[in-house]
Parts: structure tokens; sequence; C-alpha cells
């Protein structure tokens, strides 16, 4: 892990900019373009560009007509204002009829920190992952980011990719190639396995060198694709481990760790700590500030380790 | 100008449509027989003279797009689909039925001919701006004409899609409102008043077109008026009767999510199969 930041926003700017070439694609956005990135797309492409206003419902509406009219359709907001809002809309058109429309969204989580609870949104995950046909991206870096948005582009039917305002530590280099659906063990350890996704993963590392100098070999699993999820490798993980701490930027109830839990729970039982936001609304705060009010750092994994060890063992 | 000889065409598929239509639900024993009947002729002028469209090759790239966003009135447009040939008649029957193509509210996946899935209201203008739009980027010829109910116009998202429609100048789309003026829980007016409706339209920058929308005639002229104008979206608000065909469902908000008994059933056939002979002679 390099020490280069850079935000995953800014990463879908760029992204945006080099498939404006395609066609297919159109953008649409409620009026947070400058902040989303996608005014880069609109500068480039101004006739394949839509700005909806302050409208979330009319975003993914008008973007699933799109999609019912043969285009790749991408609608961008704010993660709380593009999915709390116009669910019902990405649930009985996008996720319905199948459509190709890719909600990407910025601001995830707690990185639009100063803004305040009623901007963050640490509950997207969980109301998105119970709609049959979604599929759901959280990368974990730039770099990441790119490839999943463009694996979400020539995937057929509906993605969700939620991105973030805060710049995040540059993981991998332009040499990985992100799978769809797939996780990836990114430091192999035989103690226990901490799988963790979006901003946390960085963390997850952190937390795995300290562990190391505690005597405790972690291993560290960065999942993407919260769905469809990777069963294998967070199966084998507590086949070889025994004990696993999940690190999600959202509710620690129905989110990744969620995910996670159901995998184990029907297919390999093990001691499971979750690392996540404890079913709290945010507040104003820094972004760094607000992760270690609410427990998202690399400190509050090494605990969540020990304790499911402790559990393991006892 | 319509010709005689079409008008004549038209009037017996409203009539076939509409017995499908009491049919359909009456074996079913549930659905939206008043809000389906409102609409017959409205949906009988579309698909049996205005669009342009080919039932043996569904996805005609250039077809004109019918954008059903008042899903309640599924069996009129099943019916409408099953005239046209898109699939055979006889499915009608099946209506509501476990394992039918024809689910309670409409769905793309299950039938050929049905371009979007509805029953959630609100949702069919602004799906109607993103088909309209594609069809400009790519410069195809088509038009897309969307049916929305009044008591819809309730939706708030009703209102976003006609701020965008008029903002982009969606000029190849058509809005049709069954304003029928009746809604499960009452009159719309008493429940929560749309009026001044045709004012709102205006004001929100829409070409409006008030006809009466049993008059087939009337309605294929509207959607004529609509494809001359330019650089602006048209609404033709249709002034229908909830019901209408069979004088005792007429205004009558209670047909709104009720069907016939099988006994008045048969009387209301009677009453459809009178008119259309009166027509005939």
């Amino acid at each position: 892990m390099s020490t280069a930041m850079k935000s995953t926003r800014d990463a879908y700017g760029e992204c945006l900019v080099e498939l404006s070439a395609d066609p297919r694609i159109v953008v649409l956005d409620a009026d947070t373009s400058v902040s989303t990135r996608t005014n880069k797309f609109a500068a480039k492409c101004p006739d394949r560009f839509f700005n909806v206003g302050c409208a979330e419902q009319n975003l993914v509406a008008t973007a699933a007509g799109f999609a019912y009219a043969g285009k790749t359709a991408i609608a961008t907001a704010y993660a709380i204002f593009a999915t709390g809002r116009p669910w019902e809309q990405i649930r009985n058109f996008v996720a319905h009829d199948k459509l190709n429309v890719k909600i990407i969204v910025t601001h995830a989580g707690l990185t639009n920190g100063p803004d305040g609870a009623s901007h963050h949104s640490l509950e997207d995950i969980a109301a998105l992952r119970v709609i049959p046909n979604m599929t759901i991206i959280v990368p974990a870096d730039a770099e990441e980011a790119k490839q999943a948005i463009r694996a979400a582009v020539e995937h057929p039917g509906p993605c969700y990719i939620r991105l973030s305002r805060a710049e995040s530590p540059v993981i991998f280099g332009p040499s990985y190639k992100f799978e769809l659906g797939k996780g990836v063990v990114l430091r192999d350890g035989r103690d226990l396995a901490i799988i963790a996704t979006g901003n946390m993963v960085a963390k997850a590392l952190e937390a795995a060198e300290i562990l190391e100098k505690k005597g405790i070999n972690a291993r560290v699993i960065n999942i993407s694709t919260i769905k469809p999820i990777d069963r294998e490798i967070v199966l084998n993980a507590a086949r070889e481990t025994g004990a696993v701490v999940t690190a999600e930027e959202h509710n620690a109830i129905g989110g990744f760790g969620g995910a996670v839990a159901e995998v184990l729970g029907a297919g390999q039982p093990v001691p499971v700590e979750f690392v996540g936001v404890r079913d709290r609304f945010g507040q104003t705060g820094e972004t760094e500030e607000l992760y270690e009010t609410y427990g998202l750092t690399a400190e509050k994994i090494v605990e969540a380790s020990k304790r499911v060890l402790s559990r393991k063992r006892g | 100008m319509v010709s005689g000889e079409r008008l004549k065409e038209l009037a017996e598929k409203a009539y076939r449509i509409r017995r499908h239509v009491l049919e359909m639900t009456t074996a079913a024993g549930s659905g939206h027989p008043g809000g389906s009947l409102s609409c017959v002729d409205v949906i009988t002028a579309l698909y049996f003279h205005v669009m342009h469209h080919d039932p043996k090759n569904p996805s005609l790239p250039d077809r004109d797009r019918f954008v059903l966003s008042k899903g309640h009135a599924a069996p009129t447009l099943y019916a409408a689909l099953a005239e046209c040939g898109y699939f055979p008649v006889e499915e009608l029957k099946n209506l509501r039925k476990f394992g039918s193509i024809l689910q309670g509210h409409p769905d793309k996946n299950r039938v050929p001919g049905v371009e979007n899935s509805s029953g959630s209201l609100g949702n069919g203008l602004a799906i109607a701006n993103g088909m309209a739009l594609a069809a400009k980027i790519d410069g195809r010829p088509y038009r897309v004409y969307a049916l929305l109910g009044d008591g819809e116009c309730q939706e708030g998202l009703i209102w976003e899609a006609a701020m965008f429609a008029a903002h982009y100048k969606i000029d190849n789309l058509t809005a049709i409102v069954d304003r029928n003026g009746l809604q499960i829980d009452g009159p719309t007016e008493r429940v929560m008043s749309v009026e001044p409706f045709a004012d709102k339209w205006r004001s929100f920058g829409w070409h409006v077109i008030e006809v009466d929308g049993h008059d087939i005639p009337a309605i294929i002229g509207a959607c004529e008026e609509a494809k001359r104008v330019r650089g602006r979206p048209t609404v033709i608000i249709a002034h229908l009767i909830k019901g209408r065909g069979v004088s005792f469902m007429e205004w009558v908000a209670g047909f709104h999510g009720k069907t016939l008994s099988p006994k008045d059933l048969e009387k209301a056939l009677a009453e459809l199969d009178a008119w259309y002979e009166g027509l005939a002679a």
C-alpha cells in the first residue's frame, strides 16, 4: 500500500471521460454534478448528459426510461439521496425489469462528514441488498473504482456502485485486475480473516500490521462486490482460519457484515465480529473524526480481532 | 381525416376490448374494471390507428412506444395487445391467475408488447421522457405515448417529470391523462384536488389539448395536432367516464377496484351488445 491518496469520486470523473466515446452511455445527475464529478462527462458530452435538478425519483425513473430504449444509463447523486428517495423506482423498474441502469453514487458512508447526518449514508447497502437482480459494488480505492465502473457498464442489468467524497489510500496499482463477483486476498494469514469493503480495506491492512506485531497472523480479504458475494472466498477463510471480522463504513445491521454472516451461518459457522456503525446516525465532523467516533478505525478492527479470537479459542 | 370504414373498425375494436375487460376481470374476481373501461377508446385509437408498431416484431426499433403509467388499467392494455395479435386472445381468461403472463399489473418480462412494468403510480411520465430523449439522441423517428390517471397526478414525480419534459423540449412525447374524475376513495376533487388541471400543465410549459376522450376521431385529431407541435411536449386531457359503456358502472368510484358478479356481467355484456348493434345498424 502506497502513501498516495485519491478519492473514488475523482476516479469516477476520469473514468467517465474515458467512457464518453461510448454512444450507449447517457449520464444523469440531480444537481450534484460538480461534487460527484459527472460535470467532467457533461463538459465532454453535453448531448448525452441530463441534469434533472433536485429530483432524485425523476433521476432514477428517467434513467429507467433511457434503459428501456436501449441506453446504458448512469444515474448519479449523493449516496443517501440516490438510494433513499428513489428506492421504489429502483425496485419496481430498474431491478424488476433488469434494466441497464448503473446507479453510481458518491459521498457514501461518513465521507461527507461536515454536512452532517442528513447527508451521510449508512443504510444504503442494506436497503439495496434486499432487492433482487441488484449488483452492489463498493470499491476499495480509486483504481478499483475505475475498473468496477468499466465492468458495470459491460455487465447487463442494474448495478449500484458506492463511492466516496474523501480521499483514501491507493491500494491497487494498474496491474490489478478487478473481477465482478470476486473477492481478493490482500494478505494471507491463518489465525483469523478480516473481511473488509470500501474504505475499511486500507484500515484492515493497517490492523493486520498491528496484529502481526502482537503475534497474530490475520488474513485480509477485500470484497468489493457485496452482491453477488464471493461465497467461496468467505467459506475458505472461515474453514482455514476459524474466525472472521467484517469491516464496513455502514450500519453494522443488514449491510456487508450481514451478507458475510449469511454465507457463514449457512455454510461454515464460525465466530464473527462486526466492525461498523452501531445503529446510529452520524453528526457533523471531519470524516476522520467521525471514523474515530463511530468506531471505524484500525484499532477497532484489532479489538474485534482479539474478541473473535477469544471466542474461537473459548 | 379518418375514413368511415376505419371508424367502424375502431368502434368494433373498442366494443371487443370492453367485453374482454369485463369478462376477464369477472373471471379473475379482482382487478380494476372502472379505470379500465374509461381508457378503452384512447387505447383503441392508439393501438389501431395512431401508433406505428408491429405485433409480429414487438422489438421493432422504430416502433412508437406506449407507456401505461396507470398500470391498474392492465386489462385494457392486455385486451388491446391480444386483439392486435401480440399473443392469443384465449390468454385473456388467465388474467391474474398463477402462472399466467397476465399479472395483476403489467410485467414487461412476461408479456410481448408491454414496454415497461408498471403498477406503482406516478412513474410513467419520467420513463416516457427517457424513452423519448433516447430517440432524439439516436435520431430515431418514433414517438412516445404515456397514459396517466388523473388521481395519479397527485404523485410528486409526475410534476418532476412534467418540468423535465418542458425543460428538455421533448416534443416527441404525447401524454394523455385519463381525466375521469374518480379515484379509489372518491372524486379527485374531494380526495385531493388536481384542478385547475389544464392550467397546471400550461404553467409547466406544456401544449394542452382537452378532448372528449370517448370520441375516437377527437383523440386521433389531438394526437395528430401533438405531432405538429415543436419544441415542447403535449398533454391531451381526455375527459372520460369511469366504467364507460355499462350504465350501472358509469361514474361509480366503487368500480375502481371491484369486479362484476357473473350475473351482473351478463347484464353488462347485454348492454354492450345492444350498444354495438345500435352502432352497426
